[in-house]
């Protein structure tokens, strides 16, 4: 690992002038979970490194009638140990579980997570089926970007010289909503996902029939997929083993996998389809009201 | 000790009609054996306090970093070290130049036999670099950032050359070759081509094809297992310092302090007389802290630098992809029984991947195979292959789990077409007393059929696993275990307490076990010994830790220095008292002599009073007992994803005489956590051109422990009559079974047979859907 400048700006605006200044050279810094692995395995070098954590907007976390404002910087452990969001997001807390152990929680956040812009991210999925919005600042002012379209490719994003990401926002759940975040990993912990899956739905008032649903992919493509016509298949249907399987077959065709360490095109394939399906399952059970984040809190093997 | 219950493991004994005890004091009788004392290094361990090699620290310390070949196989054209010299705070750079010119001889280091040009051209690339990670370089500065900066400024010249991956590449007929000089040794007749075959050796008793000829039912199949590393959790480090006046001292982590000393010497070409070796604490080894690695460079670093001490550590890339690991494999087992489940013949061809250089354990492996079964038919044939891989190194029981991978299968399938149960199949054909294992050396007493029969009996097997997708596997396993040198010596102290000093790397707690010994033959507590490891100018030659020899051996030692200090104590005590040495007896602690007596605290004092006692003892132990170990596994697989799940395990193993159970056991569930690993999901990852694509313990995916159940032991305890307290080693068998066992557990549970390891969820999905494919009659799915 090279030496490099750590500069802690107290405002959005101080951050956005150490970045432009920077360049390419220059990245922000949230619990560093991902960059300062990174660094010290010489694949990124940094002349600066920009610690937004001193920002107070990146570190809110607050809901209010419109959804959940969650800053770019706040910790998985923060937003796991803040029962208002547990209630409201359960599924939110599918991710923040998987990321990383309980030490890894104290400083990984959820923005970070979406900025690596990792295919296999854990919180990406998760985040599309909750329509989540992310709102960016740089040196032309504030922009905001749906989240499905935030990834640009493996390791890359719609961050601009001097952009970086301050907030997202999730919507007020509607009523009858769900949703669910899986991954399947060969072990039990301390793996990346082979294929994650996140679901979401909203039923009808006799949650008999689903009325809208989002179903998005990740580590099967260059980046995390918005699976649109999965979604599509299960609107106004009947909650059913077939509708569930149509969902499933589209997911599956809509994988585009590599062959690597970690998953073969076969298995990921293979997996898309289950995995939606067992996301849809539970997004369905939640929207029902029949399982809490906490009833479910060992969710692939980890604890609450 | 004889009902030992301890965290769920009950214990067998059956020695009750074992003739083992040196001191008369009977089986049942001793005071500390079969205790469970806490270990001496235990609160440094606990309080971070214990010094690991990385931890070494003195001043004017000079940092180490190697560059390694980004290339499975390669020529080095040239290496430009201009730039790197140039930087400042570098203090030294080397290269293969740098060695002295490496001698064809085979030097024997413990677990196998090494040729030292081949140990130097491992430790820095000559002509050609091996494999992906093969040393190349290093470089000595005042900081590791400026070190590693240093190393990215070295430019070498490589010309590339295809890679040669698998023991099919290198046998092809067209294949690169790795070695210009290697010629296939065939038992002595040595080849005339080049080859990348090192060697072919063939065991063989009866008559193999009539066997098979009048077979009532012949299994055979084919198998391959993948390379998989020690995975100990403290990567290798060392530090060396190159005095002015030529003295050499060395600290490092390894499981011999002498095999690092032999090793350097010859590399460098140096006295050993020049060098001392210091043993650091060690954070695991399992045969992977025999070889040196980083030892030479630092030495000659230092001496480069201007005589200041340089230390090198490894970190996990490194460790993954230039030490270790184990061979991968092809296997074919084919075995034969009559009408009564008898086994008539047994082949097994083996083919071990020996990394870059000759040496893999396929000559271990051939004695593992067929072990545990009376075979008067047999042929196990062995194939040593070099290819574009690590140089393997020695993992617990080397060779083993792959060689019982397969013939394990082969058993299980042979006993379901039987329509015999698994353990009943295997008592009938268990090898006992006077029989021979493949290379034909004869059995003494041994506990195969024992630990069947412990797993048969125990409460695992005897309760039914009920639902869809579980199943149960069986599997047992063997391993040789060894004897070695050891020296040791005990100094007495006036307050009665002894200070045993040993040079055995305590790994699975033979301190503990060591000090237990010492303090049984002297009928003194075990608090009364203080058991230290030392270096290399301190006692006589040691061999390594490794073999599972350690508490046989150097325990021997112990005991041996227990008799040698009595005898003098008894001698001196008798010219106190002016009796004859032969009246003056010892029983329960206490010296005797007519009216006469004194407790041993006390005869300390007396003893010393004109001359200090101290003890020495050299050993070199033949007649070391083998090992046995039945395993019971149960699985669940979720059908979808092909995970496995290890619901329950049960070890029945062989022990000899457990000396500290909860080290015996640790023993059996580390063995048995690793051969999980190594059954489920470890495995080399390499692209088309042999680059490694997983050496981080993210994708080398060793268990963790949300992977593994309690592991239950059962301690078969079948005295060794080749040590005086019927020691066996007790570090290796565990892990030959597991791979075997779960395989079992998979087919029981799905019906499918797994041919290759891991049975990791791709390879388990994909074998599931073969076959259903072919009940179906249809195309297995693809990448559609």
């Amino acid at each position: 690992m090279q030496a490099f400048d750590y500069i802690a700006p107290k405002s959005v605006d101080e951050a956005i002038s150490a970045l432009a200044a920077g360049g390419e050279k220059a990245r922000p810094l949230s619990g560093g979970t991902d960059l300062i692995a990174q660094l010290q395995e010489g694949r990124r070098g940094l002349e600066t490194v920009v610690d937004v954590k001193r920002i107070p907007e990146l570190m809110e976390i607050s809901i209010s009638a419109d959804g959940l404002k969650l800053g770019a910087a706040v910790s998985c452990h923060t937003i796991n140990a803040n029962q208002a969001v547990r209630d409201a997001y359960p599924a939110l807390i599918d991710s923040t579980h998987l990321i990383g152990g309980t030490q890894i929680q104290g400083r990984a956040s959820i923005g970070g997570n979406l900025c690596n812009s990792s295919p296999a991210a854990d919180a990406i999925p998760n985040l599309v089926v909750h329509n989540v919005s992310c709102h960016i600042a740089g040196p032309n002012g504030r922009r905001t970007v749906a989240v499905e379209d935030f990834c640009t490719g493996p390791g890359q994003n719609v961050l601009e010289n001097g952009e970086f990401l301050v907030s997202l926002t999730f919507p007020k759940p509607p009523p009858n909503f769900g949703a669910a975040y899986l991954r399947f990993i060969p072990r039990n912990e301390m793996d990346i996902a082979v294929v994650g899956a996140g679901a979401s739905v909203i039923l009808s008032d006799d949650k008999e029939t689903i009325q809208s649903a989002r179903v998005s992919l990740g580590a099967v493509a260059p980046t995390p997929l918005l699976v649109q016509e999965a979604g599509d298949v299960l609107a106004g249907q009947p909650i059913s083993e077939e509708t569930l399987n149509k969902a499933a077959d589209l997911a599956k065709a809509a994988a585009r996998p590599i062959n690597d360490m970690r998953g073969t095109i076969a298995q990921r394939k293979h997996l898309s389809g289950v995995l939606t399906q067992r996301a849809l399952r539970i997004a369905i059970d939640r929207a029902r009201g029949a399982k809490t984040v906490d009833e479910l809190g060992r969710l692939n093997g980890h604890g609450e | 000790m004889a009902d030992t219950k301890h965290n769920g493991t009950a214990a067998y004994d059956l020695a009750s009609n074992g003739k083992v005890d040196g001191d008369g004091t009977g089986q049942n009788g001793y005071k500390v054996i079969g205790t469970r004392p806490v270990r001496p290094d235990g609160v440094d361990k606990v309080t971070g306090r214990a010094v690991y090699a990385a931890d070494v620290q003195m001043t004017g310390l000079l940092h180490g970093k190697i560059l390694r070949s980004p290339h499975a196989h390669a020529h080095i054209r040239s290496i430009d070290t201009s730039k790197a010299e140039a930087l400042p705070g570098v203090r030294a750079v080397v290269t293969a130049a740098d060695l002295p010119v490496a001698e064809d001889k085979i030097e024997d280091l413990g677990e196998g036999a090494i040729n030292l040009k081949y140990l130097s051209d491992n430790i820095l690339a000559h002509e050609k670099a091996l494999y992906h990670g093969h040393a190349v370089a290093a470089v000595a500065a005042i900081s590791p950032h400026i070190a590693e900066e240093a190393v990215s400024l070295i430019d070498v010249d490589y010309d590339l050359l295809p890679a040669v991956m698998t023991v099919d590449d290198a046998l092809a007929d067209d294949a690169p070759i790795l070695l210009d000089t290697l010629r296939t040794d065939a038992m002595g007749e040595i080849g005339a081509q080049p080859t990348n075959l090192a060697s072919f050796f063939r065991h063989q008793r009866g008559d193999l094809d009539a066997a098979f000829a009048d077979a009532h039912l012949v299994v055979e199949r084919a198998f391959r297992t993948e390379t998989v590393h020690q995975g100990y959790i403290e990567p290798q480090a060392a530090t060396a310092l190159y005095s002015a006046d030529g003295q050499i001292t060395i600290w490092t982590s390894t499981q011999g302090s002498f095999a690092v000393r032999g090793q350097v010497a010859e590399i460098l070409k140096i006295p050993v007389s020049r060098l001392k070796v210091i043993p650091t604490e060690i954070g695991g080894g399992f045969g992977g802290k025999i070889n040196v690695y980083v030892e030479p460079v630092a030495v000659l670093l230092s001496q480069k630098a201007g005589y200041e001490p340089v230390k090198i550590v490894m970190n996990r890339a490194d460790v993954l992809a230039a030490t270790g690991p184990t061979s991968g494999s092809n296997i074919r087992v084919k075995i034969a029984v009559d009408v009564n489940g008898k086994i008539t013949a047994g082949l097994a061809e083996l083919y071990y991947e020996a990394g870059a250089y000759p040496g893999s354990p396929v000559g271990a492996a051939a004695n593992v195979s067929l072990a545990p079964y009376a075979i008067d038919n047999l042929q196990v044939d062995g194939y040593d292959i070099v290819v574009n891989r690590p140089r393997s190194a020695a993992y617990r029981a080397p060779g083993g789990t792959n060689a019982a991978f397969a013939v394990e299968s082969v058993v299980d399938e042979l006993a379901e077409k039987l329509g015999m149960d698994a353990a009943d199949f295997r008592i009938l054909n268990g090898a006992k007393e006077k029989d021979r294992r493949p290379d034909g050396v004869q059995y003494a007493r041994i506990g195969q059929i024992e630990t069947v029969q412990a797993i048969k009996n125990s409460r695992h097997y005897q309760t039914s696993l009920e639902g869809k997708y579980r199943g149960r596997g069986i599997a047992s396993g063997y391993w040789n275990n060894w004897g070695g040198q050891s020296s040791a010596t005990a100094a007495l102290n006036p307050d009665g307490t002894v200070n045993l000093n040993e040079a055995s790397t305590d790994i699975g707690g033979t301190r503990a076990s060591i000090s237990m010994q010492l303090a049984e033959a002297l009928e003194i507590g075990y608090e009364q010994v203080k058991t230290r490891v030392v270096d290399t100018d301190t006692v006589a030659y040691n061999d390594v830790t490794g073999g599972s020899r350690t508490t046989f051996a150097t325990g021997w030692a112990a005991y041996d220095l227990g008799q040698k200090l009595k005898q003098e104590m008894k001698r001196r005590l008798a010219d106190v008292w002016d009796v004859s040495p032969q009246d003056v007896s010892y029983e329960d602690g206490i010296f005797y002599a007519g009216d006469e007596s004194l407790p041993f605290v006390e005869a300390a004092n007396v003893v010393q009073r004109e001359e200090p006692l101290m003890a020495s003892s050299t050993v070199h132990p033949q007649d070391f007992g083998p090992g046995f170990s039945t395993q019971c596994v149960d699985v669940e697989i979720d059908p979808e994803t092909g995970k496995i799940t290890i619901l329950r395990y049960t070890i029945a193993q062989d022990v000899g005489k457990a000396i500290h159970p909860s080290y015996v056991e640790g023993q059996m569930q580390g063995g048995v956590a690793q051969g999980i690993g190594w059954a489920i999901n470890e495995e080399y990852i390499y692209d088309d051109e042999g680059h490694l694509l997983n050496a981080s313990l993210l994708d080398y995916r060793m268990p963790t422990a949300l992977d593994l159940p309690m592991i239950d032991t059962i301690l078969v305890e079948v005295p060794s009559p080749g040590h005086p307290y019927g020691v066996r080693g007790v570090g290796e068998v565990n892990i030959v079974p597991p791979a075997g066992a779960i395989a079992n557990a998979v087919y029981d549970a799905t019906g499918v047979r797994m041919d290759k390891l891991p049975i990791s969820p791709a390879n388990l999905l994909e074998a599931m859907w073969a076959k259903e494919a072919e009940a179906a009659g249809k195309p297995v799915p693809g990448d559609d």
